[in-house]
């Protein structure tokens, strides 16, 4: 029965590239790396996974190379950059060499769990979706690590933006999401913000497009190593950016 | 359109219809009840949002799912890993 299965996900052909972007993340890179690995080696699809790098000065670029060693060059791509340049180039920097035809986009810090993948491949599967968001906010979804302050401020964020522009998905700013290689290439070059903005724009340019969007309910676990941000500056940003997509979009 | 040009549209609309029936503007002749709910109504409309708002985004705050088993099961196979990623050869 087992082997049945596997074979009927090789006959359809699907591949999926998991794009990686890192800076700093010497210590998170194995730990993700291994369980991407085991998560799809346990279900049997096609990936590989592509890390770009930002010439991080911790090494990570070293270890993504002995990951290489122990995995093998055709499911550890490594496209590096010289210095952080940013998500959106970075994903179209790691697209341009992508073999799949389905993208995943998530962080390399343990804050998305790999597990969630296979139920993001039977979800788009089930809805054909074009894109297939991870939701913190909906179903079973949520989050570990999060004091008060950090909750009201995202739902309060995110409570603005479903008011301010009606986008149809429950959670706008989180970057674990699974794309068709050709819809992620068309937003991309659509969409102009940075940082969360950014994510934002992908699913309401999406929702313009015409593109459909699927949710899965997912658990965002606090940085286990590292350090996160959240202050004033962040939130001045955001709702900037927000103010643009409502006044351009 | 743009959202913010929805929103214009919406409450350009709603001011103008706010506007006939408060001031009178058409000469219409409704019963003066009408004048005397309609007056307030920005306001009042005004006010509910914003109870509706904290009320729904107070909701969300106290119902947001904290995965306590999903951050127990990380920390677990976090350990697997390196132990699994140290036989494999890698130098951590």
């Amino acid at each position: 029965m087992a082997s049945r299965k596997s074979n009927k996900k090789q006959e359809k052909g699907d591949k999926y590239s998991v794009l990686l972007p890192t800076y700093n993340e010497r210590e998170n890179l194995p730990l993700i790396v291994w369980l991407l690995v085991k998560y799809f080696g346990d279900s049997g699809y096609n990936y590989e996974i592509i890390v770009i790098d930002d010439g991080s000065p911790d090494g990570t670029l070293q270890v993504a190379e002995e990951l290489q060693k122990i995995y093998g060059e055709d499911k550890i791509l490594l496209r590096p950059r010289a210095k952080k340049l940013g998500l959106g180039t970075a994903y179209i920097h790691g697209i341009q060499h992508a073999t799949g035809n389905f993208i995943f986009i998530m962080d390399a810090d343990l804050s998305h769990h790999p597990k969630f993948i296979p139920e993001f491949i039977e979800k788009q599967r089930e809805g054909g979706f074009d894109v297939v968001s991870g939701t913190r906010y909906s179903g079973n979804g949520g989050v570990y690590g999060w004091d008060l302050r950090r909750k009201l401020i995202s739902r309060g964020a995110n409570f603005v933006t479903q008011v301010l522009l009606r986008p149809g998905a429950s959670d706008l700013t989180g970057s674990f999401r699974l794309y068709k290689k050709e819809v992620l290439e068309s937003l991309i070059e659509r969409c102009v913000s940075k940082g969360y903005v950014f994510q934002m724009e992908m699913i309401v340019r999406a929702r313009q497009l015409g593109y459909s969007i699927g949710e899965v309910p997912i658990s965002f676990v606090d940085r286990v190593y590292g350090e996160s941000k959240l202050g004033g500056n962040e939130i001045v940003s955001f709702l900037k950016g927000l103010l643009t997509l409502f006044a351009t979009t | 359109m743009t959202k913010l040009l929805e929103w214009l549209f919406g409450v350009s609309l709603i001011g103008v219809a706010w506007g006939l029936v408060t001031f009178d503007l058409l000469d219409l002749r409704l019963p003066p009840v009408y004048q005397e709910v309609a007056w307030p109504m920005p306001v009042y409309l005004l006010v509910a949002f914003g109870c509706y708002s904290l009320a729904t985004v107070g909701y969300r705050v106290a119902t947001f799912n904290d995965c306590e088993d999903a951050a127990k099961e990380l920390q677990a196979q976090i350990q697997e890993a390196k132990e699994d990623l140290r036989k494999k050869g890698l130098k951590m």
